[in-house]
């Protein structure tokens, strides 16, 4: 089990109960748990949305929706059963965060998915794990069966009159099915490749239908801010982004870890105070700073604070808040290498900008990189890139696309170093090598 | 639904709210690009070539994908549209072979068209293209992955149209491949191969020249054929195919069968026999000289002008001798109209007997007498697609007519239609059923019976009687239904079944039978006791002014009695094996003087004195009805030096015998039978087709071989054929109700279906090297390599 960071500027709630035990059903009682969900019995669905939406809470899932309005969209009645689900495929490069969360608190995922599921009327909800968390999966699975073995999942909960279920899923081991309604093909037992939209999840989702998907950081939120109320949550945080997120800070810094910070904290302070600064004292080279999808930071560009507006406005995204920090021994074109090497190797492959974008900007630098590099291939890179943006079938294409774009753009001399001649990389590079086990 | 109005390009369109954009601009006459968008199948956005600009959407929309709405505003050729296309054909171009000059599907590319529009023809690439060997799938289909652009149009044409779901997608991202659904490790010769219908279906919607036909690949170049557009020869769905025909030293060779323009009643459809079943034509088995049996036992090849002679003094003799009621006349299901028209005549009129038959697959003669007096009841092939209902009696259309399966189930895919399937056999239809019914063996009699009303033939009607109540429920809670009847029922079974029918007011019905033209030998009056429209012998009606002898003849197996008892004294066979279909013992005819007009030694011609080698429904013009009494044209497309088509030879041997010929067929100016006339009288429009062809010296000569003069016969005298002479020339189709008198008497059951499957086709399909390797290939044995030009 890794290591439990702290800090003193972290605000704790949904890490409230790490390091406490809290997998154990009875320890998790102690601390308050299944509290939420009873009280989400006692108040009723409409009483739950409005808290959610009070809260101000954003989904955690990358693209920062506010998970109350997601929740209302659903119909009230429907013909075909309501489904809640909870995106636990976390595989973009860089991210950590829900994985500790299963880790140390498997309980309050599972406490969230009932909420939800009252909140919107369904009777049943999934918990999809990504394909390389099997070990994760065995404390999912045992946290479901102890709800059983208590009787606060099945028939009936908590007296209530009302029936819920959970079913815990692994996937294969694609990153694709992380995004929504390829989760819900894989879920179904086909190919993971999204699904046209709309309709949405929230009308025809999952069998058809009508589907909450949230991510396992936004469900696990959910019983705590149920307890501490709306309002307070949103207090916490940065205007019109509530609460706290886990931000996983990883790569060159003295004390890489996941911490729980208010949202719009700042992200200099967070590299230097929170995670201790740049390893060894070097110089810092850039910032990946919410995954690897978000465009990189200069270290110029870091002052700024870690919400979803704040992070747009400087150009980048808050992303999946995974920061990657990079000292000044990254070779860019070798970092952007393995970035465009991971999406190529993630593409579903089912629309053709995406497919053979990524397959010819991954060739490409890895040319660069070997020293083979044209004078035309920068140019080349950003042209595919930039006719990538916006036109694929889902955001993967995106995904690839503006991270390339931020690495040709802002280190485009670097690029040049390696196509001139002066630089090459180590030539051989194998898959794994490149994509690595984050 | 509701008119939405919206912007296109600057030209306001209206078009009903849900309509997919694409569509609509289509209707507009404007035309998005699309690669991966197939109408029918389900959406894919995976290509992003349709993408348009529409206000207040933050990004390129996919108009295959959008649906119209009220006010919307959209750019379909923009730069910035342009620039997006452009930059996809150049991924997709990346990897791709641009083998463009032995691509069996160059000059019919849809990858060539886009790339020819958008110009994408620079490259940034220096790294080697995936390559990856090509695959050969089955007899039919071969897979070129390199050329594949992914569309998953087969994938999709396969699954929802064929209902079959033998394609899939394998791997993900750059690797992501086609593959069929044996896999290397499932099969003997470790390659990957396809166990399905082998309709050809993929290779059709493919857009590029991924997916190519094992008949046609590497054989010439699309512009190098002449594209003729005829009527499939095998089952009774009467598809639309276009064959391309390329000259030959001996003739005109058909090389390739396909659906190019589509715009025939079966629309996208065609299966395997329709696409591959066309090579019998060029088999080198067939008869091109004319053999006449000598006292030795030999045939012997003689000119065509001996073999008329012979054949034409010989049956003058014995008719004068022996009386026209000692000869009998057999004639084909491929037959055009007018020949069995004519046939029919000549027997009738030239050589004074009514025994006159076919080789009978569907009691068409208890169907319209059946339906005698109704109007508007018998359904036309276009409703299969349509109705809101369907229930099908008896047969299996997806082996027997695949085009009927095809309609069936995107009916009910596309209109949510409800199908009834009542079956003795769990056929593949019962898969889009509502409901389906399993019935008893032999129960098709019981089961008209219980529908009729008769509660006491439920037991033996269904295996499971308790089911019956339901199943009839739900088809009389049916309105507008569509009674698709097996030929199975016959006589008084399907009186009762069409009874039943009647009580639904808004039922229809069609009775399914075999081959391309088995309707129009029995519209066409190829029976004893009927003349054309199914006129009784003994009340001619508009027949009285030829001469017809008045009793009714005997029918095939009579006739084949009576020359077993050595009263036969001629057997004339016209495009028919009934020796080997009825299991004639070949010593009943060692009395009787046999003329076969044939294709191939079969085993009814292996018996003739004569045999005249025939051109078949690929090589002659004309017109046949399918099963469901919709007319259309054929149109000459092979050749084969040393035959003629059946219409010539009889006139040919009427001639030789002394007839008129001129009153067997009205030939000769002044007649109806002017194409601009008719065109003229129907469009309203002045004769300017008529006057420019006379202008050009190009007025129709009419012959005594034209069949188009006897079609004027057909319009004037038969019941119900008063077509539409521009509709049929213009190649479209029409439904006719050949009008019935009442059933008279009952009569013998002479039903004998051809039991044909997808790859079966009678006797004909014994000579198709396709059919052929394809049954083979399906039964298990190893794959035929094909030698393919290129190699
Ligand atoms: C390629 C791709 C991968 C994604 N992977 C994840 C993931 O691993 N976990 C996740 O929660 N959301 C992921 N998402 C976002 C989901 O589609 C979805 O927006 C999210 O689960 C919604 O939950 P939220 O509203 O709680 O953020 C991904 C999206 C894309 C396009
Ligand atoms: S952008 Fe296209 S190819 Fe890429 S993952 Fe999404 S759907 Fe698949
Ligand atoms: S030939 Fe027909 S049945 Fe076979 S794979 Fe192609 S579409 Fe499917
Ligand atoms: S084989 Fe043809 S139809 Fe099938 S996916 Fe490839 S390009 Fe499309
Ligand atoms: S369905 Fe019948 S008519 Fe159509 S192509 Fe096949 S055999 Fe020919
Ligand atoms: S046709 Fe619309 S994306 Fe392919």
């Amino acid at each position: 089990m890794p290591t439990l960071v702290s800090h003193p500027d972290e605000v704790k709630v949904i890490s409230r109960r790490f390091g406490q035990g809290a997998a154990d059903i009875d320890r998790y009682l102690e601390l308050d748990g299944y509290k939420a969900v009873q009280k989400a019995i006692a108040e009723g669905p409409d009483w739950i949305i409005n808290v959610m939406k009070a809260s101000g809470l954003r989904g955690r899932g990358g693209a920062g929706f506010p998970t109350g309005l997601k929740w209302s969209f659903v119909p009230k009645q429907s013909e075909k059963p309501k489904y809640v689900l909870v995106n636990g495929d976390e595989s973009e490069p860089g991210t950590c965060k829900d994985h500790v969360i299963f880790l140390h608190d498997p309980h309050a995922i599972v406490e969230g998915t009932m909420i939800a599921g009252l909140a919107i009327g369904a009777k049943m909800g999934f918990i999809y794990l990504r394909g390389e968390y099997r070990y994760l999966l065995k404390i999912v699975e045992k946290a479901v069966a102890d709800a059983y073995a208590k009787g606060f999942l099945g028939k009936n909960i908590f007296g209530s009159g009302i029936d819920f279920d959970i079913v815990t899923q692994s996937g294969a081991g694609a990153y694709e099915v992380g995004e929504e309604s390829a989760l819900m093909e894989s879920l179904e037992g086909k190919r993971g490749v999204p699904r046209i939209k709309p309709p949405f999840p929230a009308v025809v989702g999952l069998y058809g239908g009508p589907t909450v998907i949230n991510n396992a950081e936004t469900i696990a939120s959910v019983p705590h801010i149920l307890l501490m109320g709306g309002e307070e949550y949103a207090k916490i945080g940065s205007e019109r982004n509530g609460g706290t997120r886990l931000f996983g800070i990883s790569g060159h810094v003295e004390r890489p870890g996941v911490y729980e910070l208010p949202m719009g904290y700042n992200l200099k302070k967070a590299i230097y105070d929170v995670a201790g600064g740049i390893k060894d004292g070097k110089k810092l080279k850039a910032v990946v700073p919410g995954g690897s999808s978000c465009p990189v930071l200069l270290p110029e560009e870091i002052d700024v604070g870690l919400d979803f507006d704040q992070m747009g406005k400087a150009g980048t995204m808050l992303g999946s808040g995974g920061i990657v920090v990079l000292d000044e021994t990254v070779s860019i074109v070798e970092f952007a290498l393995r970035t465009i090497s991971f999406y190529q190797h993630e593409s579903c492959g089912w629309c053709i900008p995406c497919r053979e974008g990524t397959d010819w900007i991954k060739k490409t630098m890895t040319r660069i990189y070997n020293g083979g590099g044209n004078k035309k291939d920068a140019a080349n890179i950003q042209y595919l890139a930039e006719n990538m943006m916006g036109r694929t079938f889902c955001p993967l294409g995106d995904a690839a696309a503006m991270p390339t774009l931020g690495f040709i753009k802002k280190f485009r001399k670097e690029f040049e170093e390696y196509i001139e001649g002066n630089k090459a990389g180590t030539p051989i590079i194998t898959v794994q090598q490149l994509v690595g086990a984050h | 639904m509701a008119d939405v109005t919206f912007t296109v390009d600057g030209k306001q369109i209206t078009a009903p709210a849900g309509t997919l954009l694409i569509d609509a601009c289509k209707s507009a006459g404007i035309e998005i690009p699309a690669f991966c968008y197939y109408p029918g199948l389900s959406l894919q956005a995976a290509c992003r070539m349709c993408v348009v600009r529409i206000e207040k959407m933050p990004k390129l929309a996919t108009a295959c994908t959008t649906t119209v709405a009220e006010g919307m505003v959209v750019a379909t050729e923009t730069p910035e549209i342009t620039q997006a296309r452009k930059a996809t054909l150049q991924l997709l171009l990346g990897n791709h072979p641009l083998d463009c000059p032995v691509c069996d599907a160059g000059g019919e590319c849809e990858l060539q068209d886009m790339t020819f529009k958008y110009g994408a023809a620079d490259s940034f690439y220096t790294e080697p293209k995936n390559h990856r060997e090509e695959q050969n799938w089955s007899p039919v289909v071969y897979f070129d992955r390199p050329r594949c652009i992914l569309c998953y149009r087969c994938v999709r044409m396969c699954g929802e149209g064929m209902d079959v779901f033998a394609l899939g997608i394998q791997n993900r991202g750059s690797s992501a491949v086609i593959a069929p659904n044996i896999a290397p490790s499932l099969s003997p010769d470790n390659l990957a191969h396809l166990d399905c219908e082998q309709c050809g279906m993929c290779i059709d919607a493919c857009p590029v020249g991924a997916l190519t036909s094992g008949a046609y690949r590497y054989k010439t170049r699309p512009w190098e054929m002449n594209h003729v557009t005829t009527v499939c020869t095998h089952c009774g769905d009467g598809c639309k195919t276009t064959l391309g025909v390329r000259s030959t030293s001996d003739g005109a060779e058909i090389v390739r069968g396909d659906n190019r323009d589509k715009s025939g009643i079966n629309g996208d459809f065609l299966c395997n026999k329709g696409r591959y079943a066309f090579d019998f034509a060029n088999s080198q088995e067939r008869i091109t000289t004319p053999l006449v049996r000598q006292p030795n036992g030999d045939l012997k090849p003689v000119s065509w002008e001996e073999a008329f002679t012979v054949a034409g003094k010989k049956l003058r003799e014995l008719r004068d001798t022996r009386g026209g009621k000692s000869i009998g006349v057999i004639g084909g299901n491929r037959l055009t109209n007018e020949e069995a028209y004519l046939l029919q005549k000549f027997a009738r009129t030239v050589l004074g007997t009514n025994n006159v038959d076919h080789h009978r697959t569907a009691d068409y003669v208890t169907f319209t007498q059946a339906l005698a007096g109704q109007k508007g009841r018998t359904a036309s092939w276009n409703d299969t697609k349509s109705y809101p209902a369907v229930l099908i009696v008896g047969g299996d259309p997806t082996n027997q007519a695949p085009g009927t399966a095809w309609n069936l189930r995107s009916d009910v895919r596309l209109n949510k239609a409800r199908l009834y399937v009542a079956n003795t056999s769990e056929i593949k239809l019962r898969r889009q059923a509502r409901a389906f019914l399993q019935v008893a063996p032999f129960g098709y009699g019981a089961l008209a019976g219980y529908l009729a009303g008769d509660a006491s033939a439920a037991s033996n009607a269904a295996l499971d009687p308790t089911a019956l109540g339901g199943f009839l429920e739900a088809v009389k809670g049916e309105e507008k239904l569509l009674i698709l009847i097996g030929s199975e029922l016959r006589g008084a079974d399907l009186k009762r079944l069409i009874e039943f029918g009647l009580t639904i007011p808004g039922a229809k019905f069609a009775l399914l039978s075999d081959y391309a033209n088995s309707r129009g030998a029995a519209d066409m009056g190829l029976l004893p006791d009927m003349l054309p429209g199914y006129t009784p012998v003994p009340t001619p009606g508009p027949f009285t002014e030829h001469n017809i002898p008045s009793e009714p003849g005997l029918d095939l197996l009579e006739i084949f009695d009576a020359a077993a008892a050595g009263n036969l004294s001629a057997l004339y066979v016209v495009n028919s094996n009934p020796v080997a279909r009825y299991g004639v013992d070949p010593a009943a005819l060692k009395d009787t003087f046999v003329i076969v007009q044939e294709m191939f030694l079969t085993e009814t011609a292996q018996l003739a004195d004569i045999i005249l080698p025939a051109a078949n429904l690929y090589e002659k013009s004309g017109s046949v009805t399918n099963s469901y009494g919709d007319l259309q044209l054929v149109q000459k497309a092979g050749d084969r030096s040393g035959v003629r088509s059946d219409f010539e030879m009889i006139v040919r041997i009427a001639d030789k015998m002394g007839a008129d010929v001129k009153a067997l067929v009205p030939f000769g100016k002044g007649l109806r039978a002017d194409m601009g006339q008719s065109r003229g009288a129907q469009s309203g429009e002045a004769d300017r087709h008529a006057v420019w062809l006379t202008a050009n010296n190009l007025e129709p000569k009419l012959s005594p071989f034209d069949p188009w003069a006897i079609l004027d016969e057909i319009q004037r005298l038969v019941p119900g054929y008063d077509l539409l002479r521009l509709q049929l020339l213009s190649g479209n189709d029409q439904h006719l109700e050949p009008a019935a008198a009442a059933a008279t008497a009952s009569r013998r059951d002479l039903v004998l279906p051809s039991g044909d499957g997808l790859f079966t086709s009678g006797t004909l399909g014994r000579f198709s090297p396709a059919l052929n390797d394809v049954q083979r290939y399906q039964a298990g044995e190893p794959l035929i390599q094909i030698q393919t030009a290129a190699d």
